[in-house]
């Protein structure tokens, strides 16, 4: 059986303390902007990256990997769910879009 | 309604002092997440998608003015402004700071509330008629009840771990506005050659394989009640499946083992428990009776002028008969076209709390229908009522209507959500309001979940929706023919989803077609749907296949 071929992936957690949804980046900071995530091109990286986050767990919890697309400005959600926790909720102004 | 005493406020205090240093544990790192996640749980914090959410209770949706107050005082100081009424009767804050829940935990135990037990496999709160105390149809008020089950439930040591959640609603009128069918117990309250006693369903419930419940026994004595729940809890504590998440509520249970057979052994562990429980439930129910006594009402007109249409309007769909001629009850509408169900900002509390001191003898309650009620307000006061509702968006005439939807928050909040549940209810409100039908449709009972687990009700109700996700793209299934009532049913599934932009316009349909083949303005929806069964809702809801077809 054929395995699936690796695509690309964000890494992402929420805030222990606060909540707030945030991205590993590349130099291993928290952010919240979803286009400064590090985009995971290579299997092996992912598995580094998780396993970093996971030794991370006093300061974010429920880490795990997305697939995201490379866009103009930074990695970009592939599926609705991911982009609606990248910005904030359709029936308020909240999240991530009141900063924006 | 029920004020804590001393073992009530001390063992709330004791709980939100643990939980506090659980939390502090940690964020020092001493607990790990997998430790301190069925702890939080237990205090009803979850994690959603966006941030954490606290799970407040408010047993039997019985809620004092004070208690409201403080529900607003949360909203502002630790939350966004607002709270989110759920089909649980509870109230949802979305985006509570994990450094601040201890704190809002014991702001809540000031006025004898908590989150114990809004979460996790344990008895969940007991839930009741939103009208109870005051319809006229009821037997008896089921709220002395549900208290002595709260009483009984919270922190019981046997039911911490059960094989999944477990709901309880009790109702004490033979017109069912506490869906009991669709609860893993559900008590109806009868009366029996002078003696009130319970009907005891088990086994309903809705989520990924719904079900309605089955009577297990026709009438309980009151005296009975404890040990006999004691005794279904029990039996599916060793029956319930531990092996399958999806197979775990009672109704499986029942499905599988028979309710003949759950019966028997009901009734035989039934015979164990009951010798050993003494009079102090009883005793204790009568305590808890007395502070349910009724209002020292006042008397008032019994007919009022409704020359005014606006007004005319509340009542027609916001008003129900209470049992005294003088008094009404009055529904609050959550459901503004366009606004969020179930969502009340802080400043709509406050007045939600001064209205009920002015016009209702201090008392509120939250539906599961996500709305408030005002249950005892004298005729003479709607009109001052409605005015004062009007003036902070609270005054919308739709109890009962289209536009009165049950939505659970769906993936604009919940990490178990497969698709948004609000904006499809906002647009389908927005809809029915701009195409001026709504009072003419009449009764229409629209339920919308975004996930399998149907916390949003869909099963049961007249049009139910379920957001799915599928391959990547929101889809919303139908189902017609839903109830839950006494008349409980669980809808039919009318055929493939629809996608996110034909979900609105799809049932727009539907509500025409039903305009169309009603035979007069008498037949509700439901009813025309079960005189002419799916056909011609299908062929509304799918014309090309119509088309094809001649």
């Amino acid at each position: 059986m054929s395995r699936r071929p690796f695509t690309p992936k964000v890494l992402t957690a929420n805030l222990l303390r606060e909540g707030d949804v945030v991205y590993l980046d590349a130099t291993d900071a928290w952010v919240a902007d979803l286009h400064r995530a590090e985009l995971i091109e290579h299997e092996a990286r992912a598995a580094d990256r998780l396993a970093f986050a996971e030794a991370q767990s006093s300061r974010v919890v429920g880490a795990y990997l997305t697939d995201m697309k490379a866009g103009p400005n930074g990695p970009e959600p592939v599926h609705f769910r991911e982009g609606f926790r990248a910005t904030g909720p359709s029936n308020y102004p909240h999240g991530k879009q009141a900063g924006a | 309604m029920y004020h804590y005493d001393d073992f009530d406020r001390a063992f709330v205090a004791e709980r939100n002092a643990q939980f506090r240093a659980q939390v502090e544990r940690r964020l020092d790192g001493s607990l790990t997440e997998e430790e301190f996640k069925p702890l939080r749980l237990m205090n009803g914090v979850y994690l959603q998608l966006h941030a954490y959410m606290l799970r407040v209770a408010i047993p039997y949706g019985t809620i004092s003015t004070p208690q409201m107050r403080v529900l607003a005082e949360l909203a502002e100081r630790w939350d966004k402004g607002y709270g989110h009424f759920t089909t649980r009767q509870n109230i949802q804050y979305n985006w509570p700071k994990l450094v601040d829940i201890p704190d809002m935990l014991d702001r809540l135990g000031d006025v004898g509330m908590h989150a114990i037990q809004t979460s996790g496999n344990t008895i969940r709160n007991v839930t009741a008629d939103h009208f109870a105390g005051a319809a006229r149809d009821e037997v008896a008020d089921p709220r002395p009840y549900a208290e002595l089950l709260r009483q009984w439930s919270t922190d019981h040591p046997e039911f911490q771990f059960l094989p999944r959640k477990f709901k309880i609603a009790v109702t004490g009128a033979p017109n069912d506005r506490a869906v009991t069918r669709a609860h893993d117990i559900g008590l109806v309250l009868r009366e029996r050659n002078g003696e009130i006693g319970f009907e005891v369903l088990i086994g309903g419930g809705l989520g990924r394989t719904p079900m309605i419940g089955k009577t297990v026994r026709d009438f309980l004595p009151v005296a009975d009640l404890l040990p006999y729940c004691e005794a279904i809890v029990s039996v599916y504590n060793r029956l319930g499946r531990r092996d399958n998440k999806y197979k775990a509520r009672i109704k499986i249970t029942v499905h599988e083992t028979g309710i003949d057979e759950m019966r028997r052994q009901i009734e035989a562990s039934f015979a164990e428990l009951r010798p050993l429980f003494d009079d102090t439930a009883m005793a204790a129910l009568d305590r808890i009776k007395a502070q349910f006594a009724l209002p020292s009402f006042l008397n008032g007109p019994t007919e009022i002028d409704l020359s005014d249409p606006v007004l005319r309007s509340f009542v027609d769909t916001n008003v129900t008969p209470h049992k005294r001629d003088d008094h009404a009850i009055v529904t609050i509408s959550l459901k503004a076209h366009g606004r969020t169900p179930g969502d009340a900002s802080a400043e709509q509390m406050r007045v939600m709390a001064d209205l009920a001191e002015r016009y209702a003898y201090g008392e509120l309650r939250i539906s599961h229908e996500q709305n408030v009620i005002l249950p005892h307000v004298r005729r003479g006061d709607l009109a001052a009522l409605h005015a004062a509702l009007g003036a902070v968006g609270l005054g919308t005439a739709n109890v009962g209507l289209a536009s009165d939807i049950i939505a659970c928050p769906g993936m604009d909040y919940c990490a178990l959500a497969t698709a948004r549940s609000i904006p499809v209810a906002q647009q389908i409100a927005m809809r029915i309001d701009e195409m001026g039908i709504e009072h003419d449709i009449g009764a229409l009972k629209i339920k919308i979940s975004g996930c399998i687990n149907a916390c949003g009700h869909h099963h049961v109700g007249h049009i139910g929706i379920l957001g799915l996700d599928r391959a990547g793209v929101e889809n919303y299934q139908i189902t017609l023919g839903g109830d839950g009532t006494e008349r409980a049913a669980i809808g039919e599934r009318a055929g493939p989803g629809f996608a996110y932009d034909e979900i609105v316009p799809a049932v727009e349909r539907l509500v025409l077609a039903y305009l169309d083949v009603r035979e007069d303005a008498g037949e509700t929806f439901l009813d025309a749907y079960r005189r002419l069964g799916p056909a011609p809702f299908k062929a509304a809801l799918y014309p090309e296949e119509k088309r094809d077809a001649a």
